[in-house]
């Protein structure tokens, strides 16, 4: 019960944190129609930004500070890069976010080194939060979960309840009349493309020190928010809530559980001849596994995802 | 072109292939060689999908590692039990190829289901399952330090037994002659056209009669083969085949050979190939920022030429044919100075920032260039780049719109021939 409670808790944090960045991704992919291959590497550059605001002026300014710098960076992206980029189509701009993503990791390589950097959980929140039976649980976790949870309860309350948001709406479907009716569309892509960035960076300042600050980040997260997506369904934010929370909780129960199908055949009786292979893997070997066999079998169950509304 | 002259231009270009390694006879330089065969063959062999069928892949890593890995089993087996012997070798990449295709078959039923976007989503997640799955059989896949064997054994073939690297090296280009032959030829095929269809609109090969989904598969388990081709002989070439062929990385650097070499011709992706495993190998023993100018120069391409360095080509050929392009050397001419400045200042600013922030060997701030020292930790170097940079930048804007101006002309002067 202990270890259920205190890996649920780990997988429910570790999906909010992955539900930053596929919400951004999602409304980004939804309004320009660009799949942004380089959004995991805004996360990462999030997470260097608050490594080296923090060294300088404390952890809290760096909270707010790098990701305002992450989302002007992407504002700037999308406006000197992909818009040249999107009248020779959808291909190009692929491209496009995939070298530049390849650039972004060949930078932090350059500035920072090929090696983890040392950003570390700040004092002021390293203490103890609460006991769960025996354990004890870290705040720094109920800080990251505190800190998602106001953001997209921040981003539902915009969408949903602000003029800005209804415009964002509108253009999401609408977008040729949105600007007949007289507002800057170009603007507002902009300005979405670069808070999905902010998103995804504020997501590198609390994540990149509670897990690892290393160029290795953006790659490793990148695949997996991109299963996220296409599992919640392409477009849909409720859907990639889901999925976020799902593969978060399943990823983490799955390295915490030391268990193989060896083991059961054992208590089933099966002794000795059974030396398959696959039998003797622990499930803990195969988590890394399970996010794209998950999306591998909803894409054979349930081709438009969880929530999506066309076929992916 | 006459057909005399094309005859005689293949011709030619066998004899220089032959010839290659007696006049690069250095080893460094004939493993090159063989590097640039083995990626000219996964470069065109992913061409059949970005260029051909218009799929964006991002795992076709999978296809080469699995296909080498099938090999490297054979290899093994072959080697264990001194069958067939150099005869075996020679037909090797045809079993990677076959692992390829079986790879291509059964993966393709799942991710060519949809194109465009979706299909590059795909093809990443599918393409990190295998790299991922690997390390979990160390049997099948050998673990961390991978599969290795030894290409030499049995009974040699005429003499030949694939010991020396030069061997191996004929070995590889007779391969890439016939896969480019074979890639080439399934352009023209039935399939091939009706691929060229379903990349353009995929809904009215629909009304045709054709399945789109099934066309895509196809493209996708031919493309395969002979990316398991090419596998094959990175197998025999390297005697060693490690999970990490199957990764993101040779995806993506597959993928950058194909763009940059451009995907609009069927020689593009030939380009590409040897110019980046070119640059990886010339550029890397300069710099250790080369990835960094690599990828920079991957962006540039991605904005300014999509159509990559054959498009380039393209553009030239009709104005070169009517002479017109005495035109526009003089403007070409006259851009080089600010071009070799502006680069010259980029250089020097993100060569001086890796020096600061002292990427692989922390504490050398200073170096030598030209026999000058130049050190990272004082002003003036910073200054003397960032002045090249922006001087060259505004001097290369000003003349590059008399490089487009003439470009104009030169483009209606050669429509006007063209219509004589």
């Amino acid at each position: 019960m202990e270890f259920f409670l205190v890996s649920l808790l780990n997988g429910v944090s570790y999906g909010l944190l992955l539900f930053m960045l596929s919400s951004g991704l999602t409304l980004i992919f939804s309004m320009l129609g660009v799949l942004n291959f380089a959004h995991a590497s805004f996360y990462m550059l999030g997470a260097y930004f608050g490594y080296q605001v923090s060294r300088a002026v404390g952890f809290w300014p760096a909270l707010i500070v790098a990701p305002l710098l992450v989302g002007a960076i992407g504002a700037a992206v999308e406006r000197y890069g992909l818009r040249r980029v999107h009248r020779f189509g959808h291909v190009p701009e692929l491209l496009f976010t995939f070298g530049l993503a390849y650039l972004i990791e060949e930078v932090v390589h350059l500035i920072w080194g090929r090696i983890a950097v040392d950003y570390r959980i700040p004092p002021s929140l390293d203490f103890f939060a609460f006991e769960i039976f025996e354990s004890q649980y870290p705040a720094y976790r109920v800080f990251m979960m505190a800190v998602s949870i106001a953001m997209l309860g921040g981003l539902y309350w915009m969408l949903t309840r602000t003029r800005i948001g209804l415009i964002i709406r509108a253009a999401l479907t609408h977008a040729d009349m949105v600007q007949a009716l007289g507002h800057n569309v170009p603007r507002v892509f902009m300005l979405v493309f670069g808070s999905g960035c902010a998103l995804a960076a504020l997501a590198g300042v609390i994540g990149g020190n509670a897990f690892v600050t290393e160029p290795a980040m953006a790659a490793a997260v990148g695949s997996i928010v991109f299963v996220v997506i296409v599992v919640g369904g392409l477009g849909s934010l409720a859907g990639a809530f889901i999925a976020s929370l799902a593969i978060g909780i399943i990823q983490t129960f799955a390295v915490a559980l030391d268990w193989s199908l060896l083991d059961t055949f054992r208590d089933l009786g099966w002794n000795g001849d059974v030396a398959l292979s696959i039998g003797a893997i622990k499930l803990s070997q195969f988590a890394p596994v399970l996010p794209y066999v998950l999306m591998v079998l909803i894409l054979i169950f349930r081709p438009r995802g969880l929530l999506g509304r066309r076929d992916t | 072109m006459k057909p005399g002259t094309s005859l005689i231009a293949a011709a030619l270009a066998l004899i220089c292939l032959l010839a290659l390694p007696y006049v690069f006879t250095q080893g460094f330089a004939l493993s090159l060689l063989c590097q640039m065969g083995i990626a000219t063959i996964f470069a065109l062999s992913y061409n059949m999908l970005l260029g051909q069928t218009g799929l964006l892949s991002f795992g076709h890593a999978v296809y080469f590692g699995l296909g080498a890995f099938c090999a490297m089993h054979v290899l093994r087996w072959a080697g264990g039990t001194g069958i067939g012997g150099a005869w075996a070798v020679v037909l090797l990449p045809l079993i990677g190829g076959l692992g390829g295709l079986l790879a291509g078959l059964i993966l393709g039923v799942v991710t060519t289901r949809r194109a465009g976007t979706i299909f590059a989503m795909i093809s990443l997640g599918v393409g990190e399952m295998v790299a991922s799955i690997a390390p979990m059989f160390p049997a099948l896949f050998g673990g961390e330090a991978g599969l290795s064997a030894n290409r030499v054994f049995g009974a040699p073939l005429f003499g030949i037994t694939f010991g020396p690297q030069r061997q191996v090296y004929f070995l590889i280009v007779a391969w890439a002659l016939v896969a480019a032959w074979g890639m080439r030829a399934l352009t023209r095929t039935p399939l091939g056209r009706m691929a060229n269809a379903v990349r353009d609109n995929p809904e009215r090969a629909q009304f045709v009669g054709y399945n789109p989904q099934m066309v895509r598969l196809l493209m996708l388990a031919l493309s395969g083969f002979f990316a398991g081709i090419a596998g094959g002989l990175s197998a025999i070439n390297y005697e060693i085949v490690t999970g990490e062929t199957l990764g993101a990385n040779t995806s993506a650097l597959v993928l950058l050979m194909a763009f940059i070499g451009g995907v609009g011709q069927f020689y593009g992706p030939i380009i590409g190939a040897v110019l980046v495993t070119f640059l990886q190998t010339a550029l890397s023993q300069y710099t250790h920022a080369w990835l960094f100018y690599f990828g920079l120069f991957f962006l540039f391409m991605v904005l300014n030429a999509p159509g990559g360095i054959a498009s380039l080509i393209q553009l030239h050929r009709d104005p070169w044919r009517q002479g017109l392009l005495r035109w526009i050397w003089p403007q070409y001419a006259l851009a080089a100075l600010p071009v070799a400045l502006t680069l010259a200042g980029l250089i020097g600013v993100v060569e001086l920032i890796y020096r600061i922030a002292g990427g692989v060997e922390a504490g050398e701030t200073s170096w030598k260039l030209f026999g000058q020292a130049i050190d990272a930790t004082r002003w003036q170097p910073w200054a003397l780049a960032l002045l090249l940079l922006a001087a060259g930048g505004a001097w290369l804007e000003k003349t590059w719109s008399g490089v487009a101006w003439q470009w104009q002309m030169v483009l209606l002067a050669t429509a006007r021939g063209n219509d004589r």
